[in-house]
């Protein structure tokens, strides 16, 4: 493995850092004036980050070919689907921000730059072959995520979200790195394949606490349920764009994380992990449905759903099979359209000033006055709550049939009969959209970016959706088969 | 003689101590600050005494890295810390609950 194959592999990445770099003087130079210049140039760059990541998920590259710098970095096909999905995500969310911005008088230059920073980082997450690349993604990704929440700083609520999610982010990350010092100092190394290889022989206590650490730490990125709580009021506080953003690129690159950690560096180990990661999945889907059954904001439902759907997503890592790991990833591409379509119709809920409305009561009858976006809205919590026509139940269905095939047939039921409670809520706020009295509140103008997000992200979790699946699990395959083959 | 065992039961007393002090204290986010940096810290313990104790030079080259980071961090939480200062005029823990339920 030579130097300049190495730099070939990670041209994505160097796309990227010299488009934030490049930009960042832009922003020195032009001030606020140049901010849509810059989103556009921001989107142009993720665009290419795209463009250049696509044919190792095509080709379905795999094995030595791909990994950079002597193993600490893998360019394969399974870090190619997540990083398709982290950078379409960052490139919407961009789409999304100015005219959310604009309205506060705070759309700054410097938010396209810090979601490609953010973006960068996640990508390493996701392709990192060793514990040291793994912390410097993650940081990279969280340090530009904890100055994003609180990017309106004008606003009370976002910089309190801003403390909150740095507060107990930082600490995670602190969990997360004693884990791995105590992963490196009972294996020896801190490379996934060398600590497999010093696992094989069995788990010495001080590594099984370094496995419960790292486990502990990555929760809160995907925000599973020992650490959950900093989730709806970042979601509630954050600006809605970057909330956006917080619901779909951070959780594909979380999920890349633990499933690389999980299934490569502690591969050899997993009965150690299954209980840890069985309890999780469970938890995360109860409390999430419980959780969100009070909720009058709906930024606050929203981060409770997410809370249930990790844990659905978890069902799948917690079968330790291929199958489950690719129903993993065909779930997380369904949850990021869904939560892309259910954030936008959210930015779309404007009073006739022209401001947010985020409650859930002032939506009453929206189906008579805004016929579309309420139809939107409806299909979404349909979706997320798994009801059949829409493409949220297929990968619900996908998870529960790996975790029956591994015969966990407990773990699908109690998850199956939680779905229901959590189908609760989601038809509640199709109760209010449909059947209560109009309160003629959301009258204002909507942007006309937002509705075209908005439609091609409702076509794909549509039944119109149902098209894609087998080319969906056709590539999750090609990407799981890479991530079990980079040992 | 000293092993790499007592390094460890330091490092993670620092850790715990470091975690509580997240917890407990209940007086202003600089404290917490000060845990956070407590916690990486501990963290750099384990590493260096690990890499030591092994012969491998990993460990030290991580510790590095973390410090860099801690560094970054600290910045980060004392921007944001500022314009939450700005925006309310206090730092007391128990005031950051604008958002609740």
């Amino acid at each position: 493995m030579d130097w300049s194959q190495s730099l070939r592999l990670i041209a994505p990445e160097e796309t990227l850092s010299i488009a934030g770099l490049v930009l960042l003087l832009v922003a020195a130079w032009g001030g606020d004036k140049a901010s849509r210049l810059i989103s556009i140039l921001s989107v142009a760059a993720l665009v290419a980050a795209m463009a250049l990541v696509a044919p190792a998920l095509c080709g379905g590259a795999m094995g030595p070919d791909t990994s950079a710098f002597f193993g600490q970095f893998h360019a394969d096909a399974f870090s190619s689907f997540a990083k398709i999905l982290i950078y379409g995500s960052a490139a919407i969310t961009l789409v999304l921000a100015p005219s959310y911005f604009e309205r506060f008088n705070s759309m700054r230059a410097e938010y396209p730059i810090l979601v490609i920073f953010a973006s960068i980082g996640m990508g390493m997450m996701v392709s990192a072959g060793d514990l040291l690349t793994l912390y410097i993604g993650l940081e990279m990704m969280s340090l530009a995520s904890y100055v994003l929440a609180a990017f309106l700083r004008n606003d009370g609520r976002s910089a309190e979200a801003g403390l909150k999610y740095f507060v107990l982010g930082a600490l995670a990350s602190g969990i997360l790195l004693f884990g791995m010092s105590l992963t490196y100092g009972f294996t020896g190394s801190t490379s996934f394949p060398l600590i497999n290889a010093a696992l094989a022989n069995g788990l010495p206590t001080g590594a099984l606490f370094g496995i419960v650490f790292m486990l502990i730490g990555l929760a809160f990125k995907i925000s599973a349920v020992p650490l959950h709580m900093w989730t709806p009021d970042v979601y509630e506080g954050a600006p809605t764009p970057v909330t956006t953003f917080f619901a779909t690129a951070p959780k594909v690159a979380g999920f890349g994380l633990l499933m690389r950690v999980l299934l490569d560096a502690f591969g050899g180990q997993s009965a150690a992990w299954q209980q840890i990661i069985v309890f999780i999945a469970l938890a995360s889907i109860v409390v999430g449905a419980l959780g969100a059954i009070g909720q009058t904001n709906i930024k606050r439902l929203m981060a409770y759903s997410s809370i249930n759907n990790v844990g659905f997503i978890l069902v799948g890592l917690a079968t330790t099979t291929q199958a489950g790991a690719t129903g993993m990833l065909v779930y997380l591409t369904i949850y990021v359209a869904m939560s892309v379509a259910g954030f936008t119709a959210i930015l779309m809920l404007k009073d006739a000033d022209g401001n947010y409305v985020e409650e859930i009561a002032k939506l009453a009858g929206l189906s008579r006055t805004r016929p579309g976006l309420a139809l939107a809205l409806a299909m979404v919590m349909f979706s997320l709550a798994g009801i059949p026509p829409l493409l949220g139940f297929w990968g619900k269905f996908v998870v529960f049939q790996a975790a029956v095939q591994a015969d966990m047939l407990a773990l699908a039921a109690i998850g199956i009969a939680a779905s229901v409670i959590g189908a609760f809520y989601y038809l509640k706020v199709v109760k209010v959209l449909y059947f209560d009295e109009p309160a003629d509140v959301v009258t204002g103008e909507s942007d006309v970016w937002h509705k075209i997000i908005l439609v091609f992200s409702c076509l794909f979790i549509s039944p119109f959706g149902y098209l894609l699946t087998g080319w969906l699990g056709a590539n999750a395959e090609k990407a799981t088969t890479a991530l079990l083959a980079a040992l | 003689m000293i092993g790499v065992e007592h390094y460890v039961v330091v490092s993670s007393i620092l850790f715990v101590l470091g975690v509580l002090g997240i917890f407990l204290n209940r007086k202003n986010v600089i404290v917490v600050l000060m845990a956070i940096e407590l916690i990486l810290l501990s963290v750099n313990i384990n590493l260096v005494a690990f890499s030591a104790f092994m012969g491998d030079l990993t460990g030290q080259i991580f510790a590095m890295f973390v410090l860099t980071v801690a560094a970054g961090e600290a910045a980060t939480g004392l921007a944001i810390l500022v314009i939450y200062f700005r925006g309310r005029g206090t730092i007391a823990v128990d005031d950051v609950n604008r958002m609740k339920g």
